[in-house]
């Protein structure tokens, strides 16, 4: 493009002031935004990202403050504006989307007043005109009986709808640019793709260049024209979005495109980066992924590499210098392993570890009796899990996946005992456990690495609380089992006398496994272990999983939302949807040849990498609630191929080409074949 | 609605009747009301006739049930020590403690949240850490302290206000007013300052730890993003929703000014509730303690009740059900 980009950033450096040492968020960046384009800033979390967007926006939470640089947007300078002359900026020229719809909107007042208070901010607009200017926004977000909904408070929108009026507050104004900041992460895939979708198409249409902060590729992928790497408060790479992910020039670009499982791709270990993002209080010197990095080479730690052209884009690498990097190769050793993985198909015999039938959890919701008499309501439930039936072998990976809301969490721990199950059996080991005295063969790892470590504890007692007492124990023997199993999750055994707040996220979640191994048991449920983890760290702990499971010869439960991480880590999956299971297959099965229109759906919905540009197929609706679920098969409301029979008769499970479905769709063979790519 | 407001006349109605039963049991366990009604010389024969026709020897829930419906019928009984009707006492005394009460709730109030916004909005300003420095004085120095020390210098050394009673009162039907006149007015000064000051600096403390709280949430970064002025983000989104749990907080406070008012009526010498309630409990006096205590327990109850409406129109996800 020849004319002026619409934002230009120069030098920007964010510093944050500390009591021992200035540290040093965003370091010298420099980028520009054309009107109209979809910058993706990507990087893992404390790249320095959202710092970056809220400096544009001169939002950064003191005592955090811009220290050099400056930010020329639409040809004058903002960064040294005062408060009110930013504020006449923001909102009516630079919009902002953040990331939790839940919380980004005022509880207190209805969505119309927050967006008519938003209108007659900035635009000369009487109380009766920004009305129906906000009516027109909501219809345009795609807000069903606006007229209705406009009076309606926050709590009274779904998750999806709620980031659909975030995204009408931040269109109110026509603005040019938008800063959205993760502005899908905390929805669900399906959902997600509605956003994109929504948030692509209004910009395009009214021609508003869009910064898309985010850590996920497969977002930036499909959206953005250009793509910024960041990386320890620097941009390590930035150029055509093709450029990024097909080619990708920096190695640490190379690692995080390695690192994202994909579907329809058989890599038994993903690419790993060891290591994780430097802390700010102690950046390595020259590169700031030299550490990490194995293509360093000796003056990647002495000097910090500037961006200099390479190809169609700009990449901050030694390695690409015509001096320094001369017959050095980039990348080597970061590229994806292709061998076929051996465990996806078990050829040793069927061996049922765990068997699932009928298992249902209800849990109370009533309203006080007093509301029931006088509003003569019957008692409600919220049906959790509703009739499920599985069998989980010996040494197997059962994947289960499914949107949030749908009963994956309650299943985790209905079978390790934390639930007491309201029907159904659960056999461990043909057991039948209606208490399961035998919890040590059973372990759980949990989510938030954070919230699931004892913070006064130190790793020592962490992991030796988990040791089964009595085998004459005596202190010298706990030690070393400690080291033993710390060795085995990839620590070092003088971490034992750590504290959890001294490890980073993925360690901590591998002191859950150390945890959870250490009292050598045969199976393990994980309840979203990686969700919480950046892409490289997610790598290092599923290639650690795969590891354990084939030197111990552990049988996994594996609850994910993310089908890439299900796909490569499982042999078995099931595809769950308001406490029931309509879809289980092998793997390979389910992915190349998915039946039920739910699973069709999901994989649909996920953003593909290797399609840049590409439009996902829009899924309508959310998941309804569960207290209330759809008659018949709960998801014949989202569903195309609905029938009358759809709603009223509850499908059972029968063999579809090696999948067990649940739909009356395919029992008819309505459904037409899934597309062979 | 209605079964929000129900439930809560209900469980208002259970506090009422477990408090009626401490009241009650005051009669029976401390002290024997024969003995106290009677002189020594009065004999076995004839304290035995007082009991029975007193009814004192009926079944403990017979006792219990006749004290309920006389207590539902303001009969409270006679003062053992005044031999006047209870529900008399209080009448007379009421209007002196809820006036007290009503000044220094006003002066918590008035002074303590608008003092709370501006330290949340202005942390880093002088007057800031002056009030909150002052504040801990208020937090730490007992009452009775600061009652003496508000009497030494300006009633002892400037001599400018009274140091005891409310001054003259103007009868208004059964309500007696000291608010009506000079010297009334200037003896509520004290004594209000001095049962406020507590609940001041804790509703300071209070509105302003929630509203920094508030001022961090995400719907306050999203509303600064989109350009709005600070007046109607600090205003008309962060102090609304500080206000939701404040108000729970300073309704119980409003309640505990009543019954606080013990100690400073007894330092200034203020003819209310609380200057009776110390006297009756001198003087063994169980009619007017057990009555105290039902008509404190009953004003907490209200002023619950009338929290828990406000909570509800201020919320609105209390108000309006979840939509589809």
């Amino acid at each position: 493009m020849t004319d002026k980009p619409l934002l230009e950033v120069r030098n920007l450096r964010v510093e944050f002031p500390t009591r021992e040492a200035t540290l040093v968020a965003v370091d010298d960046i420099s980028f520009h935004i054309n009107a109209g384009e979809v910058l993706g800033v990507v990087g893992e979390s404390g790249a320095g990202k959202s710092m970056t967007g809220a400096a544009i926006i001169g939002l950064i939470e003191p005592p955090g403050h811009i220290a050099g640089g400056e930010i020329i947007f639409d040809g004058q300078r903002i960064d040294n504006l005062s408060n009110t002359e930013i504020r006449k900026i923001r909102g009516r020229h630079i919009g902002a989307i953040f990331q939790d719809p839940l919380t980004s909107l005022n509880p207190l007042h209805t969505v119309g007043r927050q967006i008519i208070d938003t209108i007659i901010t900035h635009l000369p607009l009487s109380q009766k005109q920004a009305r129906t200017r906000a009516l027109e926004l909501l219809k345009e977000v795609g807000i069903p009986s606006a007229e209705e909904r406009i009076d309606h408070y926050p709590h009274q929108f779904s998750g999806g709808m709620r980031q659909r009026v975030v995204i009408a507050l931040a269109l109110c104004a026509d603005p040019k640019l938008i800063i959205a900041d993760e502005p899908t992460t905390a929805l669900d895939v399906s959902i997600q793709a509605q956003i994109i979708n929504l948030l692509k198409g209004l910009c395009s249409q009214y021609d508003t260049a869009i910064m898309l902060v985010t850590h996920d590729m497969g977002v930036i992928a499909e959206t953005a024209d250009r793509v910024a790497v960041m990386y320890a408060g620097r941009i390590g790479e930035i150029g055509p979005v093709a450029d990024i992910i097909q080619q990708p020039k920096l190695p640490y670009t190379v690692g995080l495109m390695g690192s994202i499982p994909a579907i329809g791709e058989d890599v038994e270990r993903l690419t790993q980066i060891d290591g994780s993002m430097p802390r700010l209080n102690a950046l390595p010197s020259g590169c700031r992924f030299h550490p990490r990095c194995p293509s360093a080479f000796a003056y990647c730690a002495i000097e910090r590499p500037e961006l200099i052209e390479a190809g169609n884009s700009q990449v901050a690498c030694w390695l690409y210098d015509k001096e320094k990097g001369q017959g050095k190769s980039p990348a080597h050793g970061l590229q994806k392993t292709h061998t076929k993985a051996v465990s996806k198909t078990t050829t040793q015999p069927a061996n049922t570890l765990l068997q699932v039938e009928g298992l249902k959890q209800y849990f109370d919701v009533s309203p006080p009796l007093l509301t029931r008499l006088l509003e003569r309501t019957g008692r409600k439930y919220v049906h959790a899990v509703d009739g499920l039936d599985f069998t989980i072998n010996r040494g197997e990976t059962f994947g289960l996946v499914g949107e949030s809301g749908c009963g994956k969490s309650t299943v985790a721990r209905a079978i390790v005992g934390l639930y007491k199950a309201t029907d159904g059996t659960i056999c461990f080991d043909y057991v039948d456990d209606g208490g399961l005295d035998d919890k040590q063969r059973m372990q759980m790892i949990f989510q938030d690495p954070h919230a699931s470590l004892n913070p006064r504890w130190r790793v020592r007692e962490i992991v030796a609380e988990a040791i089964p007492a009595g085998t004459g124990s005596t202190k010298q023997k706990i030690t070393a089992r400690v080291g033993e199993l710390l060795a085995q999750v990839g620590l070092a055994a003088e971490d034992a006398r750590k504290y959890p707040h001294e490890f980073s996220g993925g360690q901590r979640q591998r002191i859950s496994i150390a945890r959870a191994l250490a009292g050598e048991p045969e199976f393990l449920v994980c309840d979203e272990p990686t969700s919480a983890l950046d892409v490289s760290v997610q790598a290092q702990i599923l290639n650690l999983m795969v590891d354990l499971q084939r030197r111990m010869g552990l049988t996994y439960l594996f609850i994910s939302h993310d089908l890439a991480v299900v796909n490569h880590i499982s042999t078995k999956v099931g595809v769950m949807y308001l406490g029931r299971l309509v879809e289980w297959a092998d793997t390979d099965t389910l992915f190349s040849n998915p039946q039920h229109p739910y699973t069709r759906m999901l994989l649909d919905s996920i953003p593909d990498l290797t399609n840049i540009g590409a439009k996902r197929s829009q899924v309508g609706g959310e998941v309804p609630s569960p207290i209330n679920p759809p008659s018949g098969c709960t998801f014949h409301p989202r569903c195309p191929f609905a029938t009358d029979r759809c709603k009223s008769e509850i499908p059972i499970a029968s063999s579809v080409s090696g999948s067990s479905v649940a739909c009356h769709a395919i029992e008819e063979k309505r459904l037409p074949d899934w597309k062979t790519s | 609605m209605l079964s929000f407001v129900l439930s809560r006349i209900l469980q208002s109605f259970i506090v009422m009747i477990g408090v009626s039963l401490v009241a009650f049991s005051l009669f029976t366990y401390v002290g024997d009301p024969i003995s106290n009604l009677v002189g020594i010389q009065t004999s076995d024969a004839k304290r035995e006739k007082l009991r029975e026709s007193l009814g004192l020897n009926d079944p403990m829930p017979v006792q219990f049930l006749r004290f309920i419906e006389r207590a539902s019928q303001f009969e409270f009984g006679i003062s053992y020590q005044q031999k006047r009707k209870v529900g008399d006492i209080i009448a007379e005394r009421l209007p002196a403690t809820l006036e007290l009460s009503f000044v220094s709730a006003m002066l918590a109030l008035l002074i303590g949240i608008p003092a709370g916004i501006y330290t949340a909005l202005h942390r880093k300003s002088w007057f800031s850490h002056f009030m909150l420095s002052a504040s801990l004085v208020g937090v730490s120095l007992p009452t009775f302290l600061i009652g003496i020390m508000l009497i030494f210098v300006f009633a002892v050394n400037f001599n400018i206000l009274p140091s005891f009673g409310r001054g003259e009162v103007v009868k208004l039907g059964f309500w007696s007013t000291g608010f009506l006149t000079a010297s009334g007015l200037k003896a509520l000064i004290m004594p209000s300052i001095t049962l406020a000051l507590f609940q001041m600096t804790l509703i300071m403390r209070l509105v302003r730890s929630e509203m920094l709280e508030v001022l961090r949430a995400d719907y306050i970064k999203f509303a600064r993003a989109r350009g709005l002025s600070d007046r109607m983000v600090n205003f008309s989104y962060a102090l609304m929703n500080t206000l939701v749990p404040v108000i729970t907080i300073t309704g119980l406070q409003l309640g505990s000014i009543i019954a606080f008012a013990i100690i400073t009526e007894t330092v200034f010498q203020w003819p209310g509730l609380g200057l009776m309630f110390i006297q009756a409990i001198n003087e063994v006096d169980i009619p007017v303690m057990s009555t105290y205590l039902l008509l404190i327990a009953m004003f907490f109850v209200i002023i619950n009740l009338i929290v828990d409406l406000l909570y509800y129109f201020v919320d609105p996800r209390l108000r309006v059900k979840q939509g589809d």
